[in-house]
């Protein structure tokens, strides 16, 4: 063990002394603004997505009270429609992709020895212009009326289908700050997965060959190059639905020869990638968290590599699968089954080789490592769900179904918000230089997984039992009853889960005891550095050697390079 | 000291600029390829004339002209980097007349459809895929157009340092894949579909 990690006589110091070290509230505003430095932008991705997260929480909230018991008018049915809407579009889009960013933002330049990202402004244009996406979306609520006084919110589900948006179904503009908003958001995604790749690709410190990189950084990669070829048909997308609304083009009108299932395609060409873009970067954190928690290298690092870029692969070839109920031919079926199927197969090589990890490891119970354990079981679900789902006779039983929404909410909750949970407990020492606090951690893991799966569960029931997703409300009798109830209970478990992560976040921020610059005892460079890293991050460049440079520095007589 | 340790002596990565130039071409590719597919999808499916084959005609002077500033873009550069600096500008400058021929030639023809044919964008879906593939490759040749000319203005006035031929190269590698869009898009709109 490193003995620098805990020093004895260091004190808790009074929190005003904190603030003063860290500078007023107008000098971190304009720090904030005005910055280009990796780190800053990274936590500024990350705080803001976890803001979003918190109103798109809420929104999920009053979405469970209303289906809570049959036959309640808690919200309105076109209230229910832009919250389930703007739940929707949020979460993926100003929750999932910049915290995954912010991450992103953060960890590779330090993970590859490098003094920030390759365009510093570049990555400042691409925060704000994703931050302004955000607020776009959400002034629909205020300005989406327009001159027609008519609707508010976009309500057109988040893959708005086809013809809902058109301007006979959708009046007003709230079609429009969606599509805006998307448009906007989808340039900053680009703008920063180029930026991403060029910093992995061309800035890594000496010693630093493909091959060595952390697998974080492999993830990451592999992840924006998804995001600029699955970023331009969402875009595509945004601009054909522009050009039918304000100019009069017929892409999707049907009236004119047009074709509302051309938009499906376009949809899911980018919606399919989309889900691995959020679900890669939850595979990131883990391979990073497990290894390091089971004091053992990664089991099988080539084939993680291999199955990651497997995956990206046939993640560009299934989309059709979200369309099996709209009459594709049978071989169009079959294919898309088949190729959806495939992903099953890199996907398990993960989930074995995680487990191959941890192995006769030493394992450390700590937050991270919780989170990530988690994260196995349920995402495994998730697959096994979604193996289901690929089979096109069973999704023609279940498409659209409660069933679907559970399936989903076991990937994007208990597959990436677990894993993003575990990241922020890994990296908050490194970030902000204390240590998150154990005991507010554990309550937080305990009743966010208890209520993740009460709340989620009982949906895949009653999906089996018909209930169709997207309904605000549903008679008595169908044997729904129940089922709903339980869901709804369960969401009370996951915000209290939430408010301790909130409360652990700022108590530590003030109380937490000092981290030091390596408190998990881990191997990859940004522990080299001091924590919080200066702005310059390393003061001198390190050479690697090995998969776990900071092994080899701290372990002189047993290097990881004699072996490798 | 084992093989291992010696092995990293020289230390080479990819220029920063190359790598992002490419990655931009991948992702506007994949923008292309989305509207392309729109093309082909919707040939032939209009409701009501005028059709592909009543009103296209084969772009050959425009075709021309844009692939051949590819060759002098080219030309441009080797005389850049022979020293040749009057030579650079001259068949720098006349890169930008063949794109500014082009984008003259687009808008002539699209002032044709507009105005003695009656087609729009609000037409049919022919008008709606014809206008929003070529507008978006004529966007894109503004763009190079802007670049180019920005490039010929501050190389006359002395602010290009003599060690950003890298920068220019850049740009011709986006002006290249602007061409090698339009054989794509001619192909496509004025070979495939002219028999609908």
């Amino acid at each position: 063990m490193n003995p620098d990690t805990f020093d004895p006589n260091f004190q808790i110091p009074a929190p005003e002394r904190i603030g003063e070290e860290r500078g007023s509230l107008t000098r971190i505003i304009q720090e904030l603004v005005f910055t280009v430095d990796h780190k800053k932008l990274g936590l500024m991705y990350i705080g803001s997505g976890l803001i979003f997260f918190v109103v798109a929480g809420i929104m999920a909230t009053l979405i469970r009270i209303q289906l809570a018991v049959p036959r309640n008018d808690f919200l309105e049915p076109d209230v229910f429609n832009r919250f389930f809407t703007m739940h929707g579009t949020a979460m993926v889009f100003l929750v999932g992709m910049p915290i995954i960013f912010g991450f992103a933002n953060y960890l590779v330049p330090l993970m590859i020895g490098a003094r920030d990202m390759a365009f510093p402004r570049l990555n400042a244009f691409g925060f704000w212009v994703f931050f302004f996406s955000g607020l776009l979306l959400y002034f629909s609520y205020l300005g989406a009326p327009g001159l027609y006084a008519a609707g508010s919110a976009p309500d057109v589900g988040w893959f708005a289908y086809s013809p809902l948006t058109a301007k006979a179904f959708s009046r007003g503009h709230s079609t429009d700050y969606w599509t805006l908003s998307l448009l906007m958001g989808g340039i900053g995604s680009i703008v920063t997965s180029i930026n991403i790749i060029v910093t992995i690709l061309c800035l890594r410190c000496k010693g630093m060959i493909l091959g060595r990189m952390p697998l974080f950084v492999w993830l990451i990669l592999v992840v924006a190059f998804l995001v600029i070829i699955a970023m331009p048909p969402l875009s595509a997308c945004q601009i054909m639905l522009i050009l039918d609304r304000f100019a009069g083009a017929k892409f999707f009108d049907t009236q004119a020869g047009g074709s509302a299932v051309l938009w499906q395609h376009f949809f899911w060409i980018f919606g399919h990638p989309e889900v691995y873009i959020l679900i890669l970067p939850g595979f990131a954190i883990a391979s990073e968290v497990i290894p390091v928690f089971s004091r053992k290298p990664i089991f099988g690092y080539p084939v993680m590599v291999a199955a990651s870029v497997m995956i990206a692969f046939i993640s560009l070839g299934v989309w059709a699968h979200h369309m099996f109920s709209v009459g594709m031919t049978s071989i169009g079926n079959t294919f898309f089954a088949i190729s959806t199927l495939l992903v099953a197969i890199p996907t398990g090589i993960k989930i074995f080789n995680w487990i191959g990890t941890m192995y006769g490891g030493k394992l450390r119970f700590e937050l991270p490592m919780l989170f990530c354990l988690a994260f196995l079981f349920q995402f495994l679900i998730a697959g096994l769900t979604g193996v289901m789902l690929a089979i096109a006779p069973f999704d023609w039983q279940l498409t659209d179904s409660y069933f679907v929404v559970a399936h989903f909410h076991y990937v994007l909750i208990g597959g990436l918000l677990f894993t993003i949970f575990a990241g922020i407990y890994y990296w908050y020492p490194k970030a902000l230089g204390r240590m998150p606090d154990f005991r507010l951690g554990l309550l937080h893991f305990i009743l966010f997984t208890v209520g993740f799966h009460i709340t989620f569960f009982p949906q895949h029931i009653a999906g089996f039992l018909g209930m169709p997703r997207r309904i605000y409300t549903y008679d008595t009798g169908r044997g729904w009853d129940i089922w709903n109830l339980i869901s709804s209970i369960g969401v009370i478990f996951q915000a209290a889960g939430i408010l301790f992560f909130v409360i652990n976040l700022i108590y530590s921020y003030v109380w937490g005891k000092k981290a030091g610059d390596d408190p998990w005892d881990a191997w990859s460079l940004e522990w080299a550095t001091t924590s919080p890293p200066p702005s310059y991050n390393f003061e001198t460049i390190p050479e690697v050697r090995s998969r776990r440079p900071l092994w080899d520095l701290k372990h002189p007589d047993d290097p990881d390079w004699k072996y490798e | 000291m084992t093989t291992a340790a010696a092995q990293p002596t020289e230390w080479k990565l990819p220029s920063t600029r190359k790598v992002a130039v490419i990655t931009l071409i991948v992702t506007e590719s994949a923008l292309f390829t989305i509207f392309l597919v729109a093309y082909l999808f919707y040939m032939g499916k209009s409701l009501n004339p005028p059709f592909p084959s009543q009103v296209l005609e084969f772009p050959l002077l425009a075709t021309i002209a844009l692939l051949s500033s590819s060759v002098t873009i080219v030309f441009s550069e080797k005389a850049l980097h022979a020293g040749k600096k009057g030579a650079f500008h001259l068949w720098w400058a006349i890169t930008i007349a063949l794109g500014a021929y082009f984008l003259w030639f687009t808008a002539m023809e699209w002032k044709h459809l507009i105005f003695e044919r009656d087609l729009t964008l609000a037409t049919n879906v022919f008008g709606t895929t014809f206008y929003s593939l070529v507008g978006l490759h004529a966007s894109h040749v503004i763009i190079g157009l802007f670049l180019l000319t920005l490039v010929l203005v501050l190389s006359l006035l002395g602010k290009v340092p003599a060690d950003h031929t890298e920068h220019l190269e850049m740009i011709s590698w986006y002006w290249h894949f602007v061409d090698a869009i339009w054989i794509v898009v001619v192909t496509v709109v004025y070979i495939i579909s002219i028999r609908y």
